[in-house]
């Protein structure tokens, strides 16, 4: 019974996971730029949600409702202000930015903020703690449901974005080919624009719950931006389906390896990276000839 | 008033001058055949109309407004499709989504995907596929009507026959003939020199990046035109040139 349990709290786990991979996914899909800044991105959502709900005493649902489409604008802003310049420059030159741009933001927080501890948790009431048992001594915790839900929700809805509307099937053709994309009358500034803004604002979401889930400092960045970076990659990048399932499994092999020795979690969840990136065709969902 | 005015435009690769001081003139209606030898600059001077590519010298004018320094997007919300060489076509999305997708903020227009599976029969079959697993003919078919729904006053056709069978090519300047009798204005490059005089009522013949002769398809001799096309008259023909 401890296994299957592992299992389920690891596929909840994995949808975590997922949410916060989906962005990395989605701005390398389109415009091929791995932003090194996501998980501090995660983090600044983090902050500003904790900031607005004990400032303001609202509930951190309250105030991440307020939060994410600002950071949307946030995201906007950075890629017409920061990435377009850079993104011009060469393949590499994105890295380095949004790695001088995480280092910057860190730092931004440690001067802000301090190096203190913060969480969420207190703050969201009974949620936090409530838990629906199954049956078998198997329980299911509230709060890991409702992120796996709310996950599944955005990767489904992006799925539906990219694939049903005219601003989605517009994306993938920029994705593939942005000149032949501006020749049929597609601003592909102004897509990629877009991407980063959905990007910046699932990141933001993924750190409430983040916040909400554990806690977090100014350098919780990093090591979140790893657990989203070995989710894609598991699944195949550009694939918000295979972001989901490459969210499963690292989150399943955490748990796995947790039950093992608690000091295996992420070792466990680094070797199954590892064992996807040796194997021939890298990401269990990756389809070749298919960006998005 | 000219549909499209081409000044004195330079256009270069680099250190390579692809296209030097040419100056076009396209009235509305017309059919104008741009021909000449591979690496005349025919495709570069379509991509810098299209905006594709930035010119280092010179002018374009488009229905009066000067849009030498205006985005390729917008380009296309003026009138202006491109078709590009190689087709282009975006692999990974269906025929039906390549040619949602075109058009942009979109001109009033009578194109729609109905409208092109009509002039285009043998995509009706094939709509929901991606346009990577098409025939070449069905992707140039792709391509041009892809370009047709940005309803444009001016399509520039690059190289439509390249690669096709000559079924295919058939079947391509046979709609091409639906299109000009509408009324579209098109710039095409070709290789075939029958095929574009077949349709062309305007003659332009580049060499080495610049024009070398230009004249009503029916005013103009195929030898004077051949001659042109290698280089051979180069004085004589200059004098030709209007």
């Amino acid at each position: 019974m401890t296994w299957v349990n592992a299992i389920v709290q690891g596929v909840l786990l994995g949808g975590f996971y997922a949410l916060l991979a989906c962005g990395l996914s989605l701005m390398f899909g389109v415009m091929r730029i791995i932003n090194l800044a996501h998980g501090d991105i995660a983090v600044v959502g983090a902050y500003l949600v904790w900031l607005l709900a004990t400032q303001l005493s609202i509930s951190p649902f309250l105030a991440a409702l307020l939060v994410i489409p600002g950071m949307w604008v946030v995201g906007y802003a950075m890629y017409v202000l920061l990435l377009e310049r850079s993104r011009r420059a060469g393949l590499l030159v994105p890295l380095l930015t949004t790695f001088g741009l995480a280092i910057v933001i860190e730092n931004v927080l440690l001067q802000v903020f301090s190096p203190d501890v913060h969480s969420l948790l207190s703050s969201t009431g009974s949620l936090a703690t409530a838990s629906v048992s199954v049956g078998g001594g198997l329980s299911i915790s509230a709060l890991g449901t409702l992120i796996f839900v709310t996950a599944v929700v955005v990767l489904t809805g992006l799925q539906l974005f990219l694939s049903r509307t005219n601003a989605g099937r517009q994306m993938r053709a920029t994705a593939e080919d942005p000149d032949a994309a501006e020749l049929v009358g597609i601003n592909a500034r102004a897509v990629y624009a877009r991407a980063t803004a959905i990007a910046v604002a699932t990141a933001a979401l993924g750190g409430v719950f983040l916040a909400i889930r554990s806690t977090f400092d100014p350098s919780t960045g990093p090591t979140q931006l790893i657990f989203a970076f070995e989710a894609v990659v598991i699944g195949g990048f550009g694939s918000a389906w295979g972001t989901l399932v490459g969210g499963v499994v690292l989150g399943v092999a955490q748990v796995i390896g947790e039950q093992v020795n608690p000091q295996y979690a992420v070792l466990f969840g680094h070797l199954v990276f590892l064992a996807v990136l040796a194997a021939p065709q890298v990401g269990i969902l990756a389809r070749r000839g298919q960006g998005l | 008033m000219s549909l499209l005015e081409v000044r004195d435009i330079d256009a270069q690769y680099g250190l390579l001058k692809a296209v030097r001081g040419v100056s076009l003139t396209i009235e509305e209606g017309e059919t104008h055949a741009l021909v000449g030898a591979n690496g005349a600059g025919k495709t570069t001077l379509l991509r810098t109309i299209a905006g594709a590519h930035r010119p280092t010298a010179g002018s374009i004018v488009f229905d009066g407004v000067d849009i030498t320094g205006i985005p390729t997007y917008r380009r296309v919300s003026l009138g202006i499709a491109l078709v590009p060489e190689g087709r282009r076509l975006f692999p990974g999305l269906s025929v039906e989504e390549n040619l949602s997708i075109a058009g942009g903020k979109r001109r009033g227009g009578e194109w729609s995907v109905e409208r092109v599976l009509d002039v285009f029969p043998m995509l009706r079959e094939r709509r929901k596929h991606r346009a990577a697993t098409l025939s070449g003919g069905e992707q140039q078919a792709t391509a041009i009507g892809r370009a047709l729904m940005c309803n444009p006053r001016l399509i520039l056709l690059d190289e439509v026959s390249l690669g096709l069978s000559p079924i295919a090519v058939s079947a391509v300047y046979d709609s091409l003939k639906t299109l000009i009798a509408g009324g579209t204005t098109v710039v095409l490059v070709e290789q075939d020199l029958g095929r574009a005089l077949g349709v062309a009522s305007r003659v332009t013949c580049m060499l080495h990046g610049e024009v070398v002769l230009e004249g009503a398809a029916s005013e103009l001799t195929r030898v004077q035109i051949t001659a042109a096309y290698f280089g051979t008259q180069r004085a004589a023909s200059a004098g030709a040139a209007s």
